[in-house]
């Protein structure tokens, strides 16, 4: 099942476009997070464009894989991957943010199909995920599942979290809680970012040594390169074939990825480029970094 | 009349955060007591200038805002006087249990700061727009709360409730606005004062936060074609200054509140309390009905949600036609 070269190329693509797409509707909308998004946009590509099974014209499907997301101030990200995927229109994307949008500053399960839940406040999407996780496991006998089920595997959840919300009390609840119930078919993935809105997590409260906690509450534990691909992919079929435990996937990232001047600086948490640093941004991600000339995309 | 020691002043906007942080910085000179603690929000609770100048009596949290007020409560206990910044939604959103028992049933001088309260926290949606605060703090015994109108206002009432030993909450926003108060307006809690007042007025606005503004200019606009308006800056919804509402009912028989908050458990709701139990009249509430925010800018969501100066005259028009 790993990559083939195409494949490769296509997610990489695929992920170049979703980060432009990331910094032109935080330009439109004048506000929001920029380090986050840009920083996730290749484990969101390889979710939506790889992984998940899910029918973008049927958001509602009931054996779809369930992609909770946790830290909805990286929503931009979701909206941006779900638009290339066919969810909604892509200029629908400049709404972002705007009186009567569907793509609210941060996501509401009801403003958008397909979007699963609401978050924001940090540290309560392991729970809803693990709520769900838990409703699939009792149902997964039922007739209306096990219809689907000779061609598509149980549907997987997936918890996609930050680094700096594992600060709150209510994250480990849920740790210890799908520990305790052994909910295999949950898989957590962490930007573990290094940053937060104040400083470097390990200086506002350190995690580490974060895999050693997470194996404690009885998760099986993975470390990737969160912008590599075939780690990505590699580590969630790893989880699939898991059957005793939840697994946590600790994705290392670079918060802004992409875009050189902004690569790990945590002051680009919570705010947008402004046009023209986007313009030259743009330019350099439509060049894959000079790479190429002129540009795939024009 | 503007009342004397005001003036409206909407060159030079601030927020009622940055009175906060100034005011936080001169309760700490006095007082070295006073600790403050944030949940990974240093800067835009405006609680970094403390953090600057007092280093060793400033504790970064991280996101964790049930440990935060419980730390704080711990603190307080054992006799320091901690100011607690975070969002409203989280603080005291999620920590509510953890303010009631640890704090007022403790009954402790912890100071609860919510900042980003009320709709105009804009663009970030209905997951970030507190409104629900006021009803959830002014239900607790022993909790003051107090909702400045603008940043001397909260400057002010910073160093008031720093003086006081019991629990409280100050309610914030992240906009800009006009100011309203001077350095020469007094600030006493507990007690409202008519931020504008007419002779034989013919309904009273009860207003506090960003709303005393809207309520002073819908009462000038409507005193020029005749309507003679009132309107009382109730900063301090706890305790509530009784004989004021009482007096006005008195004066106008026809009231009508206004607040950035749902109108369930607010101020409105305050208000109504007492004039059920002492001096019924015809009210009007201005606030949000039952719904929650969304994406938008302040000015977009204040004229979507009714909370304008244009909403206030409607909902004078509708008072006057119940007082008859
Ligand atoms: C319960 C709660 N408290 C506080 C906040 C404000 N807040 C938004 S993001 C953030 C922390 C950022 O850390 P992380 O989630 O790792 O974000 P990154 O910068 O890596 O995207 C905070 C404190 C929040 N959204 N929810
Ligand atoms: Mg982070």
């Amino acid at each position: 099942m790993s990559l083939t070269d195409v494949q490769l190329k296509n997610l990489e693509t695929k992920a170049n476009d979703i980060r432009m797409s990331i910094l032109e509707m935080l330009v439109a909308a004048g506000s929001g997070h920029t380090a986050g998004p840009m920083g996730m946009a290749d484990i969101f590509t390889a979710l939506y464009f790889h992984i998940l099974n899910h029918d973008p014209k049927n958001p509602e499907w009931v054996n779809r894989d369930r992609l909770i997301l946790s830290n909805g101030h990286i929503v931009p990200v979701r909206y941006a991957t779900m638009a290339h995927a066919g969810y909604f229109p892509v200029t629908e994307l400049n709404t972002l943010r705007k009186f009567g949008s569907r793509l609210q500053g941060h996501p509401e399960r009801h403003a958008l199909p397909g979007l699963e839940n609401t978050s924001g406040p940090l540290g309560s999407g392991l729970s809803q995920a693990s709520g769900i996780a838990l409703g699939l496991r009792m149902d997964a006998n039922s007739l209306k599942l096990s219809g689907a089920s000779a061609l598509f595997p149980k549907p997987h959840v997936y918890c996609l979290m930050s680094d700096g919300e594992l600060d709150e009390g209510n994250s480990w609840e849920a740790i210890m809680f799908a520990g305790n119930r052994k909910l295999s078919n949950l898989t957590a993935i962490i930007d573990r970012n290094n940053i937060q809105i104040d400083g470097m997590t390990e200086d506002i409260m350190p995690l580490e040594p974060l895999a050693d906690k997470w194996r404690a509450f009885n998760w099986h534990v993975i470390e990737i390169d969160g912008h590599n691909f075939t780690d990505i992919i590699d580590a969630v079929n790893q989880a699939k074939a898991i059957i005793e435990k939840p697994t946590v996937i600790i994705a290392h990232t670079i918060p802004g990825k992409g875009i050189t001047e902004i690569e790990g600086d945590y002051k680009w948490h919570g705010v947008p480029p402004s046009k023209d640093q986007a313009e030259a941004w743009l330019k350099g991600l439509r060049t894959l970094g000079g790479k190429i000339e002129g540009g795939h995309l024009d | 009349m503007l009342y004397k020691t005001l003036k409206l002043n909407t060159e030079d906007q601030k927020a009622t955060r940055d009175g906060f942080g100034v005011g936080l910085v001169e309760a700490g000179k006095s007082d070295e007591r006073i600790v403050a603690l944030t949940a990974d929000l240093k800067e835009s609770t405006r609680v970094e200038a403390f953090a600057q100048e007092f280093p060793d009596r400033f504790f970064e949290m991280g996101v964790a805002e049930q440990n935060l007020v419980t730390v704080a409560s711990g603190l307080a206990n054992y006799g320091k006087v901690p100011f607690v910044t975070s969002y409203a939604t989280f603080s005291p959103g999620r920590n509510l249990e953890q303010i009631r028992t640890t704090v007022c049933i403790n009954d402790v001088p912890v100071k609860i700061i919510g900042c980003h309260a009320g709709l105009t926290v804009g663009p970030d949606g209905a997951t970030h727009q507190a409104l629900e605060d006021i009803a959830i703090m002014r239900v607790l015994p022993n909790m003051t709360v107090v909702v400045p109108c603008d940043t001397e206002e909260a400057r002010k009432a910073t160093l008031t409730l720093a003086m006081t030993n019991k629990p409280a909450y100050l309610r914030l926003g992240r906009d800009k606005t006009p100011s309203i108060t001077t350095s020469e307006t007094s600030f006493e809690l507990g007690k409202g004062y008519y931020a504008f007042e007419t002779d034989s007025a013919d309904v009273t606005i009860i207003a506090c936060g960003a709303l005393v503004y809207n309520a002073i200019i819908a009462a000038e606009e409507l005193g020029s074609q005749g309507i003679n308006v009132d309107v009382i800056n109730m900063h301090t919804i706890k305790p509530l200054d009784r004989d004021i509402i009482i007096s006005a009912a008195k004066k106008t028989g026809a009231i009508v509140t206004a607040e950035e908050h749902q109108i369930t458990g607010g101020l409105g709701s305050a208000v109504a309390e007492v004039l059920a139990e002492e001096y019924p009249v015809p009210i009007e509430f201005i606030g949000v009905r039952n719904q929650f925010g969304q994406s938008g800018t302040p000015a977009e969501l204040m004229k979507f949600y009714k909370l304008d100066s244009e909403s206030i005259k409607g909902a004078i028009h509708d008072v006057l036609r119940r007082k008859g």
